[in-house]
């Protein structure tokens, strides 16, 4: 039964489709889910920290607020907002919405630019805000 | 000893688990539920931004936040939970180091979901 697991031609996949929006695009929901992951111990981490007591709860701001610490937000908030984004993209494609070819090319296309601006913009609210 | 049975009994009984349409179902439940929780708590950590321990405690003690806060991160934990199982099973073949990871899924998220839920009611009942 190994050998003859071992033996069978496997079908080519990744190597042989052609680069596309679209591809990439489902690439990147998958790889920002994963990254979300592990990143929502950041979010919980946070909220623990505040119910910890404002020592901890400041050295753990500490860490946030340093460059690294912003640089590693940034990324979990650009990947939560292109995965949001993706989401209801998907949601729409699941009601048979967008799905048309060039549709979803752009639908792609404009998923990419809008997640990084909007991940800016919520960065600038931010600072406004404080 | 040749195996008798044929390619076909071998593989009688082994289809589907019978409950994909429901993973799939609260994959997108949780996906709708999470949008508009998603964008409270974005909403929520940008007002948030140069607050001081006690206005965080103080944003916390008030019930709507902590219930969303809550109702955010249990709905984001079942649907990583739901979407990590899809990695595992798509790329994880050895049946050993699949089962380890599923249960790994398991505890990772139930442990966050715990964390979650008691962080929260204790800023909500002000211990």
């Amino acid at each position: 039964m190994t050998n003859v697991t071992q033996k069978r031609p496997l079908s080519p996949h990744l190597q042989i489709y052609k680069f596309t929006p679209t591809f990439l695009m489902s690439g990147f929901h998958r790889v920002t889910g994963f990254g979300l992951y592990f990143g929502a111990l950041l979010i919980v981490w946070w909220l623990m920290a505040a119910a910890s007591g404002e020592a901890y709860f400041a050295w753990v701001s500490g860490i946030f607020g340093s460059w690294f610490g912003l640089f590693v937000l940034f990324c979990f908030s650009w990947a939560l907002v292109h995965h949001l984004l993706g989401g209801i993209k998907h949601l729409a494609w699941d009601i048979g919405y967008g799905f048309e070819k060039e549709r979803s090319t752009r639908i792609a296309q404009l998923q990419i630019v809008s997640s990084v601006v909007l991940t800016i913009a919520v960065w600038i609210i931010g600072y406004l805000w404080a | 000893m040749a195996d008798m049975r044929t390619p076909l009994a071998k593989v009688r009984g082994l289809g589907s688990a019978k409950d994909g349409t429901m993973h799939f179902w609260h994959s997108r439940v949780t996906s709708v539920a999470a949008i508009p929780l998603t964008l409270f708590f974005l909403v929520l950590v940008i007002s948030l931004n140069g607050a001081t321990y006690q206005e965080v405690r103080a944003t916390f003690a008030n019930p709507l936040v902590s219930v969303l806060t809550l109702a955010t991160l249990l709905i984001i934990v079942w649907h990583m939970k739901l979407g990590m199982q899809v990695i595992i099973e798509d790329y994880i073949f050895a049946e050993r180091m699949k089962w380890t990871l599923l249960m790994l899924n398991s505890f990772f998220t139930g442990v966050l979901a715990l964390v979650s839920i008691f962080a929260l009611l204790k800023m909500a009942f002000g211990a």
